[in-house]
């Protein structure tokens, strides 16, 4: 017997070119830059200075202020977006068991806004100032927690830690969960903001964020003036759910289906056995049965940096040849959001497979030589047939994953 | 240190702990049971933190279980002498 398929019934997206699914869709199909200079603290005395700031997201606007206080602004985006999501499917939680529902996130950060502002009480007036809520508020899996409590889902719930890879992790074991019939319903995706002093300077140490100073000069992945990525903030919320039990509440909306999807590990850089990204898309299309002729549009890692960029075109020209499949990065348009990246993707994957439509990598120019067999999608969006898609993250330190969405019969 | 009163109990237990979906911390709250107001063990915590900082009176932990209205709360502060 196979296992139902695991199915993307609703979307909550916020990024700094569109709060919302489908203002963040008209967005990106219109090429809508929105990175700019931090204006959440005072960056001007910071080597870099650019960032994708989602400032028209306000958690105090569509959450009660005993959320607000207990929370930082990644969990307010997870809490905001999940209820976007659940419209979207037309999920009311209380008609499902509470044990058929849970809850996968991923995180890279945990909540730095908040422990920055506990931890200036803590040095500067005493540990009795420090707010209780910081007990989790800060932590990796309080994004789950919170939309678990929230929701009453107190089925499988847990976090993935995966750098920028771990959004698709974290999809990938929510469709696990519907597969093995531990869950009905997931929520999952992941939303991530590290906008405050304490989350910069961890950026200032990463030298793969880019300390070019004008907009649309510092994220130009595969291009040969590529030097870096610029950090977002957002992410996505998906509603995943077993496809009988979706048909069998009357269908409605539907996105695609979470076909394939796999994961691997880096050898150590000094192995000299290079990278593994390409067995992690090779076994995701195995998982999903699908062959490199069938993918309709690769949205990729993207790193911006001239050696990830090369393994990158390596890996998807040996798997689809030279110019095989459109390819494209539309996070040029609001910076690489970590935890919520993959998530992110995967909606506009799907997004992508509703409307026929692939939308553009920005900025990006003149095509670095070793990334020249790319067909990528530059500048307009491409009205083309989408019914299988491929998302790629990678992350630091070894991660890669790749996963397979394709559409599904409403 | 004056007495505490009952609106700056509320004012604080808005700042601690804000207010939920379904609770109006502004209405006749004073003999309503912390539960519900969805008050739960870790806002009563931050609520006894404020305590001591605002008025200087210490609210022990294992006190904290048998003050289960925002009045018995109220009574219990102004009943101790301010360390202060």
């Amino acid at each position: 017997m196979t296992a139902s398929p695991a199915v993307v019934t609703g979307l909550g997206v916020i990024a700094a070119n569109g709060v919302g699914a489908e203002e963040y869709w008209e967005a990106s199909l219109a090429g809508k830059n929105a990175i700019g200079e931090v204006s959440a603290f005072d960056s001007s005395s910071y080597p870099i200075r650019l960032a994708g700031e989602a400032r028209d997201f306000t958690g105090a606007d569509h959450l009660p202020s005993r959320l607000t206080k207990q929370t930082d602004r990644a969990t307010q985006m997870s809490l905001v977006a999940t209820e976007w999501a659940l419209a979207d499917a037309g999920v009311e939680p209380e008609t499902f068991r509470d044990y058929d529902m849970g809850v996968v996130t991923s995180s890279a950060a945990g909540g730095y806004g908040f422990g920055q502002a506990e931890l200036q009480k803590l040095w500067g007036q005493g540990s009795e100032f420090v707010s209780v809520y910081q007990s989790y508020a800060w932590f990796y899996a309080v994004n789950t927690g919170q939309v678990s409590i929230r929701h009453g889902m107190r089925g499988s719930n847990s976090v993935l830690v995966g750098e920028q890879a771990g959004g698709l992790d974290a999809v990938a074991h929510a469709r696990r969960n519907i597969r093995n019939d531990a869950a009905t319903l997931m929520v999952t995706g992941g939303t991530e903001t590290t906008l405050c002093p304490w989350g910069w300077v961890a950026h200032v140490a990463d030298s793969r964020v880019s300390r070019k100073s004008q907009a649309h000069e510092a994220y130009l992945p595969f291009d040969v003036e590529a030097s870096g990525h610029v950090p977002g903030e957002g992410g996505a919320i998906l509603i995943t759910e077993n496809a009988d039990t979706w048909r069998a509440r009357g269908g409605g909306n539907v996105y695609g289906e979470l076909a394939g999807h796999a994961s691997t590990f880096d050898p150590p850089p000094e192995s000299g056995r290079g990278s593994t990204l390409d067995r992690a898309v090779l076994n995701a299309l195995a998982d999903a049965g699908v062959t490199p002729d069938e993918v309709d549009v690769v949205f990729a890692d993207a790193a911006g940096l001239p050696e990830l960029d090369a393994a990158e075109a390596r890996a998807l020209t040996k798997i689809f040849g030279p110019s095989g499949v459109p390819v494209t990065a539309p996070k040029t348009m609001f910076g690489r959001l970590y935890g919520g990246g993959g998530p992110l993707d995967l909606a506009t994957a799907l997004l992508s497979i509703r409307h026929d439509t692939i939308p553009p990598t920005t900025n990006t120019q003149v095509r670095a030589a070793d990334c020249a067999s790319l067909d990528l999608v530059l500048g307009e969006p491409r009205r083309s047939e989408v019914r299988t898609a491929l998302v790629i993250a990678r992350g630091y330190g070894g991660f890669n994953a790749a996963t397979v969405v394709r559409d599904h019969p409403h | 240190m004056a007495e505490m009163t009952f609106e700056e109990l509320r004012t604080m237990m808005r700042e601690a702990a804000g207010e939920g979906d379904d609770v109006d911390l502004g209405g006749d709250i004073a003999r309503t049971p912390f539960g519900e107001l969805e008050f739960d063990s870790l806002a009563l915590m931050e609520m006894a933190a404020r305590i001591k900082q605002e008025h200087g009176v210490e609210v022990p932990d294992d006190d904290l279980p048998e003050l289960k209205t925002p009045q018995m709360m109220l009574d219990y502060v102004n009943a101790q002498p301010a360390v202060r």
